[in-house]
């Protein structure tokens, strides 16, 4: 097949996309005819997976390339002209990067690297988001969001420092009642699903099976997860004893996976396409529950930009050389509750910075709580910050503190 | 725009060495550099042919705020109040390479900016410090030894380069391998010692053991299997694995150049914070095993000097483009910023240099201290050291 160059765009070069993908950049493919070959993939990598992209991810995507099309010849040579300048190995473009556009990105960040051109490219990349989100500003949430994360389940007393990376932020409550505690939680997430109603808009994320919760919350655990999760290390077992395997050739194999092939049909495409993306795209979220679920809270985030998300951290595997943590069952693994816990305390503090870099971070409340212990924090816009409370509260009560 | 972004790319190195400097200050009461006269005992004052040099680099750096940084100094307790004190310090080591482990070794032990495939089999495209040390000096191959991990670093010990090459590279020694050999494939209760690379976590690359590898364990360490097998069920890492093998290494055949890879703190990987930290603390005690070694074996004591330093380091929680501690993916300058120290005879004690280094001058560096001469190398010799 000869190569392609941008310019030569037409409409049957996208036959194989998804049907709404497909008509999305027929709309502008004008516009995608006029953007440089380092670039274009990295649109086309999120366009093809249109159809099963989150409602405000479509947005956003159609709000970038509407801003793209309506600048002038003279502003769009600027906005674009850094990357015009990336060089491109003739193996690059001779690359079926319209179909592949994931594939392509991929094996462009490993020219870039090795011709020093990383530092070109992540100037041009910084210099035309700063130029978009100020064109084109995040849109304020409808709601101000809330994040909650729940650590240390299994864990009956731990004596090191928790949220220490968060103190600074809010008030560390040090009498809370745990009582009903995740109940009160899941409680508090479900009122605001009925308050602010939108598909995708709360969610809850556990690292264990999900406790009880209401059909409105967009809801994904590690547990539920155990089948695909088996049917992707038999996989990935198989592949590794294929001769000439390499972790390169694995990720791709991986990258083109599909949901039915790892029994994934929960009757919702978009959330059994975000579950693949989670366990073949994450590192370790195959093996650690703790790993699971940052990474899923971390895309949920960056993705559906919910307004409300609660994250459960339970109990990971305890470390093992990787081929036998490949092979772990459920019944043969062994925990590391407090292992997982200083995981977990962690992971609580990457959920409130990712929360932090979506719109409305001003507004923005978050609450972390030792589950069925007495330790928790908050950070919300009148929380006093760098305060400790030793007075006996609740989680109901903290959480008003934060509306 | 670009501009400005890059002004503020170095703006975020010079002040995570700042930092890292004023960390050091209050935390191990070090002075700097610049304020000092030259140290009149320098390595040159032992003969060349006495001097010896062990390096130590960690496969997966580690950030400042879990080491350096108040809140992390008590992951490295041995780092801050044995060895700082002991040791001159650079606090800006800047690797303008590819963030790749084995081909960010390679870049090291070159001093060439190695664009090899970091997951492919591949020997470096320059001369090795290895191959300068053993033709300049004209030293056997017993003198220069490599103790790695699995990963492809089997072919680090020479490059493919017409000049030098086949025959005068150091010797590599991979204890994973070595461990395999001695089981004969049956593993059992040495997992934990088996542990694999982590940068592409779902890799595991095969572990094979052959002939070759049990003749080093006998002929050239005089271990035998049995001994090996029962002193490694006393181990609790690969790294720790790999200790053994390099102070059976020093104890057997006193190698003037020795380079040793860690990896245990590449575990962050797998995204479980609690086991990254844990790679720090293990990797900061084995450092000072190694120290406490040179300085007990007669072969080396009072003519070595160890050099310690990351490959690079990990991404930075305020870059949204990664994902904090887990990987070096960014390019960012926290990814791309480390440090070194060197301790020994005619180096300054308590000393801290905040001029930016490159990767590249560890070698020429060598080169100075050792007498060869780094012809294809990129960097400089570190002048402090000299």
């Amino acid at each position: 097949m000869m190569p392609i160059f941008p310019h030569e765009l037409k409409p049957e070069h996208f036959s194989r996309y998804p049907p709404q993908a497909k008509k999305f950049v027929i709309d502008y493919i004008a516009v995608l005819q006029r953007l440089p070959l380092s670039f274009l993939p990295s649109v086309l990598r999120e366009a093809i997976e249109y159809d099963y992209k989150f409602p405000l991810e479509r947005k956003t995507l159609e709000r970038e390339l509407a801003n793209l099309n309506s600048l002038s010849a003279e502003e769009f040579k600027e906005w674009v002209q850094d990357f015009a300048q990336i060089r491109l190995s003739v193996a690059l473009q001779d690359f079926d990067w319209i179909n592949s556009p994931a594939q392509f990105v991929e094996q462009l960040s490993s020219h870039l690297w090795t011709t020093h051109q990383l530092d070109a490219f992540r100037t041009a990349a910084l210099a035309y988001a700063d130029r978009l989100n100020a064109a084109v500003p995040l849109e304020a949430p409808k709601a101000p969001r809330l994040g909650i994360t729940v650590v240390g389940q299994s864990v009956a007393s731990y004596d090191g420092p928790l949220f220490r990376k968060l103190r600074a932020h809010g008030a560390y409550y040090s009498r809370v009642n745990p009582k009903d505690g995740l109940r009160a939680l899941l409680d508090a997430v479900a009122a605001r699903a009925k308050a602010h109603p939108a598909p995708y808009a709360h969610w809850y994320i556990d690292g264990d099976m999900q406790a009880e919760h209401d059909v409105a919350l967009t809801s994904i655990s590690y547990g539920a997860l155990g089948a695909p999760r088996a049917a992707l290390l038999g996989k990935i077992r198989a592949e590794i004893a294929r001769p000439g395997m390499g972790p390169e050739a694995l990720r791709t194999h991986l990258a083109q996976l599909r949901p039915a092939d790892l029994g994934l049909a929960n009757g919702n495409e978009v959330l059994d396409r975000f579950c693949i993306k989670m366990l073949t795209e994450g590192s370790g979220t195959q093996i650690f529950s703790t790993t699971f679920v940052q990474w899923t809270t971390r895309e949920a985030l960056r993705r559906a930009q919910p307004l409300t998300l609660l994250a459960r951290f339970a109990p990971r595997q305890r470390q093992r050389p990787m081929n036998e943590m490949l092979e772990a069952t459920a019944e043969s693994a062994e925990f590391d509750p407090v292992g997982s816990l200083v995981d977990a305390d962690m992971g609580a503090y990457y959920n409130w910075v990712n929360q932090q870099r979506l719109a409305g971070a001003n507004e923005s409340a978050f609450l972390v709580w030792f589950e069925g212990q007495s330790q928790a924090l908050a950070i919300g816009p009148t929380t006093p910050r760098g305060t400790t409370s030793n007075s006996a509260t609740s989680l109901e009560q903290i959480l008003a503190s934060l509306a | 725009m670009g501009s400005t972004v890059l002004a503020s790319h170095q703006d975020l190195t010079r002040q995570l060495a700042w930092s890292r400097r004023e960390f050091l200050r209050t935390g191990a009461a070090m002075a700097l550099g610049s304020t000092l006269f030259p140290n009149p005992i320098a390595l040159a004052g032992v003969p060349i042919k006495k001097r010896k040099v062990v390096v130590i680099t960690f496969g997966g750096g580690a950030r400042d705020q879990e080491t350096f940084a108040p809140e992390g100094q008590e992951n490295i307790p041995h780092l801050m109040r044995e060895l700082f004190p002991q040791s001159t310090f650079f606090t800006q080591v800047i690797n303008r390479g590819i963030l790749g482990h084995y081909v960010a070794t390679a870049s090291l032990a070159t001093g060439v900016y190695e664009t090899i495939n970091n997951f492919a089999s591949l020997p470096p495209e320059h001369p090795t410090v290895f191959e300068y040390f053993r033709k300049d000096l004209k030293r056997p191959s017993s003198d220069a030894w490599i103790v790695a991990p699995s990963n492809g670093f089997n072919r680090i010990g020479e490059s493919n380069n017409r000049g030098y090459g086949p025959g005068l590279g150091g010797s590599v020694i991979l204890p994973k391998h070595l461990l395999t050999a001695a089981m004969s494939g049956r593993t059992t209760d040495y997992e934990h010692l088996l542990r694999d690379n982590y940068e592409s976590p779902l890799f595991v690359p095969d572990l094979g053991g052959n002939e070759f590898q049990l003749k080093q364990l006998e002929l050239m360490l005089k271990l035998s299997v049995d001994d090996f097998k029962s002193h490694a069920l006393t181990l609790s890492s690969p790294d720790e694995l790999s200790l053994y093998i390099a102070r059976r290494l020093m104890r057997q055949l006193a190698p003037s150049l020795l380079w040793i890879t860690l990896h245990d703190i590449d575990i962050a990987h797998a995204g479980a914070y609690s086991l990254y930290i844990e790679g720090i603390r293990r990797t900061d005690r084995l450092c000072a095993e190694m120290w406490k070694a040179i300085q007990s074996e007669p072969e080396y004591a009072g003519h070595t000097a160890l050099f310690i330093l990351p490959d690079f380091g990990r991404d930075s929680d305020d870059n949204s483009g990664g994902n904090g501690f887990q990987h070096h993916r960014t390019g960012d300058a926290l990814s791309r910023t480390t440090w070194m120290m060197a301790l020994g005879p005619g180096i300054r004690e308590g000393v801290l240099y905040d001029r930016a280094l490159q990767s590249t001058d560890l070698v020429p560096t060598l080169g100075s201290l050792l007498g060869f001469s780094a012809s294809f190398a990129q960097g400089k010799p570190v002048e402090e050291l000299l």
